[in-house]
C-alpha cells in the first residue's frame, strides 16, 4: 500500500504526465497515441488528491462516479477495488476514461485547479479499466432480483449502453436494437482507433452483455420493426439513436468523388477498417493533399485520420479563429503535433472539380470577426475579394449532424422539435408514458459523457414509473 | 441467422440467393433493399429485394459479379451464413390501384427489383405491361416470374438472339406512342444509362416515370450520406429518401460519375482475390 501523503506535500507534487508515441512515429500507424499510466505513475498521480469533502468533481461528472472512492483505492494499491468503485455508476470506464472532456468535466471541477493543475482523473480512471481489460477481470453477473418487465432500447451508443447496464442490474430484461452490424454507435464508427481501440469498446459491450443484455444487431428501429411495435411489445422504450444525418455546406461541387461527409470518411476507416484495404473490402480514397471544413473533434478525428491514411499534406479550414474551436485543447494540440495545417478564419465557397467529376481544389474565402452572436461567439464575416484556392484530392465536411428521420417517423405520438430531436425533460420522458428518449437525438451532436449521463437518468426514470405500476 | 437456404446461378455472372432472414421478410415491400456483408472483412453491400416470403421467413436476392465483395458472395454455398443482413431499407414504392395500365421496365439484373413491384402492382389490380431486356438470351432472368406478374409482357435483346432486337426503349417508345392516356405510371429499373435513356423516352411523351437508383452506400440508413444524388436541384440521399425517384428529376450524368468513385480500388480488390482463388485452385 502506497504513503498517505499530508495536504501540504500532497499540493507540492506535479501532474504525473503520461507517455505517448511520438508523433512522428503515430502519423504512420492507427495505434493509440497515449500509452496510459504505470502502476507507479497512477499511484504518484492519485497521491495528489485531497480527498475533498464534498467532492467538487463528482458534482462535475454527469455519470456520478465515485471519484475520491475509487482514488483512494488506487493509493491503497487495491486497483480491483477501484475498478468496483467505478463501476457501480459507469458501464463504460475505459471509454470514458478516454474521450470524455475531462477538462470541462471532474477534472475542471477539481479544486487544484486553483493551484496548479487539476488530478488527471480521466487518466487514473483509464489505468483501473485498463488493468481490468488487461486481466479480464470482470465484476458482470446477472441481476439475482427479476423483474419480469421488458425494456427495449433503440441504438447501442454510450446513451444506450449506459440505460441498459442500469436497468439490467436493476433485473429488467433489456433488449437493445442496433442498426449496424457491430455495437458502439458512435464509439465504433465515429471516434478512430488511435484514440479509442475498438477492442476497448468490444470489451466494455462484453461486459453489459453479460449483465444479461440482449442486442440485436442489424435491426433498424422505424424500418425492421416500428417504434409503435416496440411500444406494444415492451413495457418500456428508450430511444437513443444518435443524430446521425450528415450536415453538408449547400455549396457548389459538393457532390463531386472525393468529397465526404466526416461520418462516411470516419465509418469507412473505423467501422470498416478501410485503413487496412484490401484487407478490409471496403475502400476510400485521400491523394496527396486533404481539407478538412470543421473545428470540432469529428474535424479533428477526420483531418487525423486522412493524415494516417498518406496524406502528405491535412488541411483544416475553420471560419473562426483557433479560441472558438470547439474541438477539445488536447484534440487541437494532438493534431499540430502531428504537422495538420490549419487555415483558420476561412470558408469554403466553392469545390473545384475535374471533367472526370474528381475534386481538385476548394475556394475559399478569409473571414474577419466581427460581433458576436446568439452563441456568443463573434461572428464571422467574409472579407470581400479575398477568395483563393487551396489545391487538393479530397474534402471532407465535418460542421455537425442533424436529426435522422427514420426512427422518428415510425413513433407515433413522440413529439420532435423543428429539428426532427425528440422532446424530452430532465429525465428523459417523452411525450409518450411509455417512451424515453436520450443523447445526441434529444440534445443534437454533444459528448459520450452527456449521452452516458442521458441513459443513466433515463433509466433511474424508467425504473420509478415502472415500480409503480 | 442469415443463413443461405438455396443457391442458384442464372448465367456466367448472375446468381440467385434465398437468404433466411425472417424480420426482414416480415417488413419487406416492393423497391425496399436490403445491405449484405459476407464475412467479418467485407464490406457492406447494398441489393434490391427480389422477392420475399413473410411465412417462410426468406429473402431473395439477385446479384451480378462485378467486383470482388460479389465474387466473394457468389462463392458462398448453401448452408453457409452471411455476417450481416440488414432491411429492408429505403422507402417502399407508391404502389396503388390506378384505374388503368402501368408501365414496368427492367434492364438486366434490374429485371429482379422490378418483379416484386410489377407483382404488387397486378394483385392491386392495375393491367402490368412489362419490358424486360438484356444484352443477350442468356441475360434474361426471371422470364417466367415476370409473365405472372404481368398482364402483357414484351421482352427485347441487344443483339436479338430473344424477343424483339433492339434496347428495352424502343418498346418502350412503341407502347407510349400508340396508347400513351392509358399508361397511368411509369417504373424503370437497370442500369443507370438505361434509366436515363428510358427517363428520355418518357420525357419525349410528357410522362413520370419511376427510377430506383443503386447509388454506393455505407449504412444505407441516413447516416453518412455516400449515397447523395441530385433530384430536381436539391441533394438526395438514396438510402433514405429513395432509393426510387421521379427519373425526370435525377442528374444520371452526376450518379453515373459518382458510381466510378472506386473504380481503382474496386479493380485492385478483385485482383487480388482472383489471384488468391487461383493459388488456392492450384494448391488444393
Amino acid at each position: 500500500m502506497a504513503e498517505k501523503l499530508k495536504p501540504a506535500e500532497r499540493l507540492k507534487k506535479d501532474r504525473v504526465p503520461m507517455r505517448a508515441q511520438e508523433p512522428e512515429e503515430r502519423i504512420n500507424n492507427f495505434l493509440e497515441v497515449p500509452f496510459g499510466y504505470s502502476l507507479q505513475e497512477a499511484i504518484e498521480e492519485a497521491q495528489r488528491c485531497l480527498q475533498c469533502k464534498p467532492p467538487y468533481c463528482v458534482a462535475g461528472c454527469p455519470a456520478d462516479v465515485r471519484i475520491p472512492e475509487f482514488i483512494e483505492k488506487i493509493i491503497e494499491e487495491d486497483i480491483k477495488g477501484a475498478f468496483l468503485e467505478i463501476k457501480k455508476t459507469n458501464a463504460l470506464p475505459a471509454v470514458c476514461g478516454r474521450v470524455c472532456p475531462q477538462e470541462e468535466q471532474c477534472e475542471g471541477a477539481c479544486i487544484m485547479n486553483k493551484k496548479g493543475k487539476p488530478i488527471a482523473i480521466g487518466r487514473l480512471e483509464r489505468y483501473v479499466a485498463d488493468w481490468a481489460r488487461e486481466l479480464n477481470y470482470s465484476d458482470a453477473k446477472k441481476a439475482s432480483v427479476r423483474l419480469n418487465k421488458k425494456v427495449a432500447i433503440v441504438g447501442s451508443g454510450p446513451a444506450g449502453l449506459a440505460c441498459a447496464s442500469d436497468l439490467a442490474k436493476l433485473g429488467y430484461d433489456v433488449t437493445i436494437y442496433e442498426a449496424l452490424h457491430k455495437a458502439g454507435g458512435v464509439l465504433v464508427y465515429g471516434i478512430p482507433e488511435f484514440r479509442l481501440p475498438k477492442a476497448i469498446v468490444d470489451y466494455e459491450v462484453d461486459q453489459i452483455k453479460e449483465l444479461g443484455v440482449e442486442i440485436n444487431l442489424n435491426y433498424v428501429i422505424g424500418l425492421t420493426k416500428s417504434v409503435d411495435e416496440l411500444i406494444q411489445e415492451y413495457d418500456a422504450v428508450f430511444l437513443a439513436n444518435g443524430a446521425g444525418a450528415p450536415s453538408f455546406l449547400n455549396i457548389p461541387g459538393e457532390n463531386l468523388n472525393g468529397v465526404y461527409s466526416a461520418s462516411e470518411f470516419l465509418t469507412r476507416s473505423n467501422l470498416m477498417k478501410a485503413y487496412e484495404f484490401p484487407n478490409y473490402a471496403t475502400p476510400i480514397r485521400v491523394g496527396e493533399r486533404a481539407v478538412v471544413v470543421g473545428g470540432g473533434n469529428v474535424a479533428m478525428d477526420a483531418v487525423r485520420t486522412a493524415k494516417r491514411l498518406g496524406a502528405k499534406e491535412a488541411i483544416i479550414v475553420y471560419r473562426r479563429s483557433r479560441k472558438e474551436m470547439p474541438a477539445r485543447a488536447e484534440e487541437i494540440e494532438h493534431a499540430e503535433e502531428e504537422g495538420i495545417k490549419f487555415e483558420l478564419l476561412t470558408n469554403p465557397v466553392k469545390v473545384l472539380g475535374d471533367e472526370y467529376g474528381n475534386v481538385v481544389g476548394i475556394e475559399c474565402v478569409r473571414m474577419e470577426l466581427g460581433e458576436p452572436d446568439e452563441s456568443g461567439r463573434r461572428r464571422p464575416k467574409e472579407i470581400k475579394g479575398s477568395n483563393f484556392v487551396i489545391d487538393t484530392d479530397t474534402v471532407i465536411v465535418a460542421i455537425g449532424q442533424s436529426a435522422n428521420p427514420i426512427v422518428a417517423r415510425s413513433a407515433t405520438g413522440v413529439e420532435t422539435n423543428k429539428w426532427g430531436y425528440f422532446v424530452a425533460d430532465e429525465n428523459g420522458k417523452t411525450t409518450h408514458p411509455k417512451v424515453w428518449a436520450g443523447g445526441d437525438i434529444v440534445t443534437g451532436a454533444a459528448t459520450v459523457i452527456l449521452a452516458v449521463g442521458a441513459g443513466k437518468k433515463a433509466a433511474k426514470s424508467i425504473h420509478e414509473t415502472l415500480s409503480r405500476q | 441467422m442469415y443463413k443461405i437456404l438455396k443457391k442458384q446461378k442464372w448465367s456466367d455472372t448472375i446468381y440467385s440467393n434465398w437468404i433466411e432472414a425472417p424480420f426482414v421478410a416480415k417488413a419487406a415491400q416492393p423497391g425496399q433493399f436490403i445491405i449484405l456483408i459476407t464475412n467479418q472483412k467485407g464490406e457492406r453491400i447494398p441489393l434490391t429485394i427480389a422477392d420475399s416470403n413473410a411465412k417462410e421467413g426468406w429473402v431473395q436476392i439477385v446479384y451480378q459479379v462485378v467486383g470482388a465483395s460479389t465474387l466473394e458472395l457468389s462463392l458462398m454455398n448453401e448452408g453457409d451464413s452471411l455476417y450481416a443482413f440488414v432491411g429492408p431499407l429505403g422507402i417502399p414504392s407508391e404502389v396503388e390501384n390506378f384505374g388503368g395500365k402501368v408501365l414496368i421496365i427492367g434492364g438486366g439484373i434490374g429485371i429482379a427489383p422490378i418483379h416484386p413491384i410489377a407483382k404488387k402492382l397486378k394483385e392491386l389490380g392495375n393491367y402490368v405491361v412489362s419490358i424486360i431486356g438484356a444484352r443477350t438470351k442468356d441475360l434474361i432472368i426471371m422470364e417466367d416470374k415476370m409473365r405472372e406478374a404481368s398482364n402483357e409482357l414484351h421482352i427485347a435483346t441487344d443483339d436479338g438472339t430473344y424477343g424483339q432486337k433492339g434496347f428495352v426503349t424502343n418498346i418502350m417508345d412503341d407502347i407510349l406512342k400508340k396508347e400513351s392516356e392509358a399508361i397511368k405510371d411509369i417504373w424503370a429499373i437497370g442500369p443507370p444509362i438505361m434509366m436515363k435513356m428510358c427517363t428520355r423516352v418518357a420525357n419525349e411523351h410528357n410522362k413520370q416515370i419511376w427510377v430506383s437508383l443503386n447509388s454506393i452506400m455505407v449504412d444505407g440508413t441516413g447516416m453518412c450520406g455516400a449515397c447523395r444524388v441530385s433530384v430536381g436541384g436539391k441533394t438526395k440521399f438514396a438510402c433514405v429518401d429513395g432509393p426510387e425517384f421521379r427519373g425526370n428529376l435525377v442528374n444520371f450524368d452526376e450518379m453515373m460519375l459518382r458510381q466510378k468513385q472506386y473504380c481503382d480500388q474496386e479493380r485492385e480488390a478483385l485482383m487480388l482475390l482472383e489471384e488468391k482463388i487461383r493459388r488456392q485452385a492450384s494448391n488444393g
